[in-house]
């Protein structure tokens, strides 16, 4: 029989560990990576031409659908740009709340990155208990927007509207019985702040448990420790951001260094990797998630003394106020003409960044004076992490292609957009 | 344009080859033209006081309809939510008689946004293409790592060669795909749809059913409340109202 030297194997897209839709056709020598070749698109469904022909306040909602595991954080990339150009700043309780759900939305998202990496290497475990604490933040999301994931809730001004005062309660059913529903709603008796507080008292304890079982766990080790090294020259040459950069030693975050809305403000740490593999970029996330527990708890610390307004007046990008408009003329206009037409900006152009969960999300946003975006560029951190995975992977064996994958945390509704 | 205090040492370093174009108080344009692009990069890169180490983003964007109005109430036609819409500018086949031309300035362009790690700043560099029927710049490849896939979702998306790129093929669009769907000349709903045919047993490709319609027409309105002229006059200071 002839000695096969080296072979091509297509991975994906519909692989469980290939996170969505992936393509990734491999090069192998025996299990030896020699080439990868990602092809992706296959999710691409255009939401910058479609954002185009749509006035600026109905795109929000596409943003969401873009990294669909950290949903308000890319809205708050649009709005910020909006903002910007418009040469507005939501009120300080807005920023608060906006803050709030993205650094909840960041612990979604680590939790979600948590979970999937650790099942793609063989942790089964985290997973469970990865999206049990997911669960109470998603019912957050829910309770403010009326969604568990595609909010739709932060408008450039400001947020759709204030935090609730109630949270939704779970009640007795053929399936539930009265005393499990008693159970789980006690945390919810408190109001939707004090449910949220909540969670930042038990939630630390919650990652203990997953450092438990990961953290000095021989066989994560094994896949994670010396996998997937980028050197810090290297991970800005390739354009990394967010704990890729940071898992390479190099202690970039935006939240820090070109702060915006109110992360000035607020007291957190920055952890930083040395080796720039799989595992250190494991611990910064971890971390990550520590850090975004005390930034929530700060800023629910803040809003439960700070009541005000969530929205600017400005008439020109907020619609009036429903009973507003049953008796003031000049209201009546303006919902009109908000809501056939929209608002114009005026013609520039910015570009506008937030450390998502994944690195560096940014907006770049053209406008020529019209109700619609001229052009509308997604930056999406992923797209730069993908690009090099060729580099990452070459010289690994075939398994561990699925941790550097995991490792990047990869969604392909940003990248593929 | 204020002066931030580093962009006299730009003005100094980059000289005749780029010019320093208007932009928001707090951000940085520069515009260079083509054969000046990757000295203009390079020094960017590695002059000590620029230091843009990453390449952040880089993207096309194609000027043909910039501050055009689709709005066009004197010459109503056509039918349904579209009527008063200018069918050229929304991407319809034009009526038979339209005054308007193209824009014969440049059309394309590509933007890239720097960051520098180091010194903590942003950049924004634009580079015209001299060819509006053959878009074609250097790849910035060479200079940023980064810049690899980008420059090929911008070429799949608008259509520009980047010379010296290593491996430009298409990125994001089906595999077959035919011109550049960002390009503003592109129909939004596209040219061909995909299903599958039992007769064929395979997936066919067609040209779209559906037709292409304009909900809510581009305006340009001016709003004197942005105007810079105006703008810190008290009467029309109604942002300050929140």
């Amino acid at each position: 029989m002839a000695e096969i030297q080296s072979y091509t194997m297509n991975f994906g897209p519909q692989h469980p560990a290939a996170h969505g839709v992936l393509r990734l056709v491999l090069e192998l020598d025996g299990e030896v990576i020699q080439k990868a070749d990602p092809h992706i698109g296959l999710l691409h469904r255009a939401t910058e031409k479609l954002a185009e022909s749509k006035p600026f306040n109905q795109s929000i909602g596409y943003m969401d659908r873009l990294d669909y595991v950290s949903m308000m954080c890319n809205e708050h990339a649009y709005v910020l740009a909006i903002e910007r150009l418009v040469g507005v700043t939501p009120p300080i309780r807005a920023q608060y709340i906006r803050v709030m759900f993205d650094e909840i939305t960041r612990i979604l998202n680590h939790l979600m990155w948590l979970g999937a990496h650790g099942l793609d290497i063989g942790a089964m475990t985290v997973f469970l208990l990865a999206f049990k604490e997911r669960e109470d933040l998603m019912d957050c999301y829910e309770a403010v927007s009326g969604t568990r994931m595609h909010a739709t809730y932060y408008r450039p001004g400001g947020v759709h509207r204030d935090l609730p005062h109630e949270m939704p309660r779970y009640q007795a059913s053929r399936w539930r019985t009265q005393k499990d529903a008693d159970r789980l709603n006690e945390a919810r008796s408190a109001g939707m702040l004090g449910f949220i507080e909540a969670f930042t008292q038990r939630f630390p304890k919650a990652i203990d448990e997953y450092e438990t079982l990961l953290t000095d766990n021989r066989i994560w080790k094994q896949r994670t420790v010396n996998i997937g090294v980028v050197s810090p020259e290297r991970a800005m040459q390739l354009g990394f951001s967010g704990p890729m950069l940071r898992g390479s030693g190099i202690a970039w975050d935006l939240r820090k260094k070109q702060p915006y809305e109110v992360y000035e403000k607020l007291d957190f740490d920055i952890p930083v990797g040395k080796n720039g593999d799989c595992y250190d970029r494991y611990l910064v996330r971890i971390e990550e998630l520590r850090q975004s527990t005390r930034i929530v708890a700060q800023c629910v610390e803040w809003l439960k003394k700070n009541p005000g307004p969530v929205m600017l007046a400005d008439a020109k990008v907020r619609p009036p106020r429903r009973e507003d408009m049953k008796g003031d003329m000049e209201s009546l206009i303006h919902h009109f003409k908000l809501m056939t037409e929209g608002y114009c900006i005026p013609e520039g152009e910015t570009y506008a960044a937030v450390e998502a969960p994944k690195g560096e999300f940014g907006i770049y946003l053209v406008s020529d004076g019209a109700n619609k975006p001229y052009r509308l560029k997604c930056r999406a951190p992923g797209f730069s992490h993908l690009a090099s995975l060729e580099e990452m992977v070459t010289g690994h064996m075939l398994a561990d292609v699925v941790a550097v994958i995991g490792t990047q945390d990869i969604v392909f509704g940003e990248i593929d957009r | 344009m204020t002066t931030l205090a580093w962009t006299d040492v730009l003005s100094s370093v980059l000289g005749e080859s780029a010019r320093r174009v208007a932009s928001l108080p707090d951000e940085v344009t520069v515009e260079c033209e083509t054969p000046q692009l990757i000295a203009v990069a390079t020094a960017l890169r590695d002059h000590p006081q620029l230091g843009f180490d990453t390449l952040v983003d880089l993207c096309g964007v194609d000027y043909l309809h910039y501050g055009r109005s689709e709005w066009k109430t004197f010459s109503a036609t056509g039918s349904g939510f579209s009527r008063g819409v200018d069918r050229r500018v929304a991407g319809l086949p034009a009526p038979v008689s339209d005054g308007e031309g193209c824009d014969p300035g440049r059309r394309f362009a590509v933007v890239s946004h720097l960051l520098s790690v180091r010194l903590n700043r942003r950049i924004r560099l634009r580079v015209f293409c001299s060819d509006n029927d053959e878009p074609m710049i250097d790849s910035l490849v060479g200079v940023w790592a980064a810049a690899n896939w980008f420059e090929r979702e911008a070429f799949d998306l608008f259509g520009i060669l980047f010379r010296g790129h290593p491996d430009l093929r298409r990125l994001l669009t089906d595999y077959g795909f035919i011109g550049h769907p960002f390009r503003k000349d592109f129909p939004l709903i596209g040219n061909v749809e995909v299903r599958y045919d039992p007769q064929k047993q395979r997936v066919v490709y067609e040209p779209v059913s559906i037709e292409s319609r304009t909900l809510v027409p581009r305006v340009i309105r001016h709003d004197n409340r942005y105007d810079p002229a105006l703008v810190g006059r008290p009467e029309n200071d109604t942002k300050a109202a929140g």
